[in-house]
């Protein structure tokens, strides 16, 4: 990185750690930081999103979907998440290159399964075999976002499920009163006021979710956590120019400081926004803020 | 016009065809970057060592394409039936247990001896004994050790680090993997080395019998002419040539 890095053995104090700290390596750590928080990012809002859809199809009139939303939640949250990450991506994978393999290759004759061997024919490869290394990391990050939005949404479909149920019924009652279709109750009075309701839920399914990224390796994202592992291991002379112990405590030290300050952003953020959802409601909370005023 | 469409049509398909051609031969290699001086990352974060040199000459020679890819050895041999890469080049032993699910190309490196490591002489055969978990090191102490306590752990780092801060009494590993431990100075070995697992070899998919013969003459041709040796003598000191 900087002009006098050529010989680290030979530099001491501030200068030899400014030369290690920039190391590719290093940069491959700070940049995970960045693909973490963009994961999260794009994660949050799907799950929300599943979170919403799955709660709709559950409160639904129509049986069929009800029960598609009642066993999307009752399955996904019942299962243990690293079963869920190992099992889903797998298959997820493996059923889009299947899929890929019926249409692209219809007069292939072997059998996609030999033995333990989940063979597809070049074409349908998922990304091609001769794809850049960044193409099969976008799609790795993709199957992982996908997975993570699944189970995390169903914990938010449960969540705002019973937020749905928490506001008040008299409150739609008299929006059915003034003539509203259920379509308008819902959009114009249900779900303003049930995040209220929902955002204690939520919010712990965030700090779970911030905290739940180094799965994300057995997914094959290469995350803050196991680049810190690997820096901070016992480097020895022969394999670096940076020989150290082991340093695991230090990387670890700042993951911890890390994730202290990311939860604690979180939490001032979350509370002025349930500080605000509060505003005028119905509930304790809202009584609380009118007599403040 | 319809001809024009045609010719066209029968060019762009002619196209697609050489630019899959050329490209088709592109192979993964997996690793697990860990466990030097087999494979580790240097420190520009790229997988090195003696199978990165290996990996290069013997794809140079068959006259592919290689990309590397780093895995969790915990998961290296799913990820590769799965076929999210082509080979496993991962210092991993040819044994019979992992026989049965992938195929070994030819071995090229010669049945590396294990061996024990410890801060101090101890009786090892009732000690805690670290090894990274999945490796024929973990289970020799589980089936001939029947007096000592196996600690599993997912990289070999960790197995390093536990004998060091007492939580286990040696390590079991490679021996080249151990010497420039015991290099260090502060850590020694104890006990005899071991002899198991039968040389390291590439794991390949056992449906892809193409490319393991070709990695095959490629080996064969590296031992043939002596390149195999330098490489051998110049990453693993101490281990045995061909």
């Amino acid at each position: 990185m900087f002009a006098y890095c050529t010989d680290p053995a030979s530099l001491d104090g501030l200068a030899w750690l400014s030369c290690y700290l920039t190391t590719g390596k290093h940069m491959n750590f700070y940049w995970s930081f960045g693909t973490v928080l963009l994961l999260l990012a794009i994660t949050a809002p799907t799950a929300l999103l599943f979170g919403y859809a799955g709660a709709s199809a559950a409160r639904s009139t129509l049986a069929p979907l009800r029960w598609f939303g009642q066993i999307y939640m009752a399955i996904v949250r019942s299962v243990p998440d690293i079963v869920f990450f190992l099992f889903f991506v797998i298959a997820l994978d493996q059923g889009i290159e299947y899929l890929r393999h019926v249409t692209l290759c219809p007069d292939w004759d072997q059998p996609v399964r030999q033995g333990n061997d989940f063979v597809v024919c070049t074409a349908a490869k998922m990304p091609l075999g001769n794809a850049p290394q960044w193409m099969h990391e976008i799609y790795g990050a993709g199957l992982a976002v996908l997975t993570f939005a699944l189970v995390f949404g169903a914990f938010a479909a449960n969540v705002l499920f019973g937020a749905m149920r928490a506001v008040p019924r008299a409150q739609l009652e008299t929006a059915e009163a003034y003539g509203m279709t259920r379509r308008q109750v819902t959009r114009r009075v249900l779900v303003p006021q049930m995040w209220v309701y929902a955002l204690p839920g939520l919010s712990n399914l965030w700090m779970v979710l911030i905290k739940a990224t180094p799965l994300l390796f057995l997914l094959g994202v290469e995350d803050i956590v196991y680049w810190a592992r690997e820096l901070g291991g016992t480097k020895s002379p022969r394999f670096t120019d940076y020989p150290h112990g082991d340093w695991r405590v230090y990387y670890f030290g700042f993951l911890l400081l890390f994730y202290l300050a990311f939860t604690k952003v979180s939490e001032v953020v979350l509370s002025r926004l349930m500080a605000r959802l509060t505003l005028g409601q119905a509930t304790a909370g809202g009584e609380a803020q009118r007599k403040a005023a | 016009m319809k001809s024009l469409i045609l010719a066209a049509g029968a060019f762009a398909l002619s196209g697609t065809m050489a630019f899959a051609a050329a490209h088709a031969e592109t192979v993964r290699l997996g690793t697990e970057g860990a466990y030097p001086p087999y494979n580790f990352l240097n420190d520009a974060g790229e997988v090195d060592g003696f199978e990165r040199a290996l990996g290069d000459e013997l794809c140079a020679r068959a006259e592919l394409t290689c990309e590397w890819v780093t895995n969790d050895w915990d998961s290296i041999i799913p990820n590769l039936v799965s076929g999210n890469y082509d080979v496993i080049i991962a210092g991993m032993s040819i044994t019979d247990e992992r026989d049965e699910v992938i195929d070994f190309s030819d071995p090229y490196t010669q049945p590396d001896p294990s061996a024990f490591v410890a801060m101090a002489e101890g009786d090892l055969s009732s000690g805690v004994i670290a090894a990274q978990s999945g490796t024929i090191q973990a289970s020799y102490v589980a089936t001939e050790m029947p007096g000592a306590t196996l600690l599993e752990f997912a990289t070999p780092e960790e197995t390093v680090a536990a004998m060091r801060n007492g939580e286990a009494d040696a390590v079991i590993a490679d021996k080249a993997f151990l010497e420039p431990v015991v290099a260090e100075g502060d850590v020694m070995f104890v006990g005899e080395d071991i002899l198991i697992g039968g040389g390291i070899g590439l794991g390949i998919r056992e449906s892809d019998g193409e490319l393991k013969a070709k990695f095959d003459t490629a080996i064969q041709s590296m031992k043939d002419d002596g390149t195999l040796n330098a490489l051998i003598v110049e990453w693993l000191p101490g281990s045995a040539t061909f």
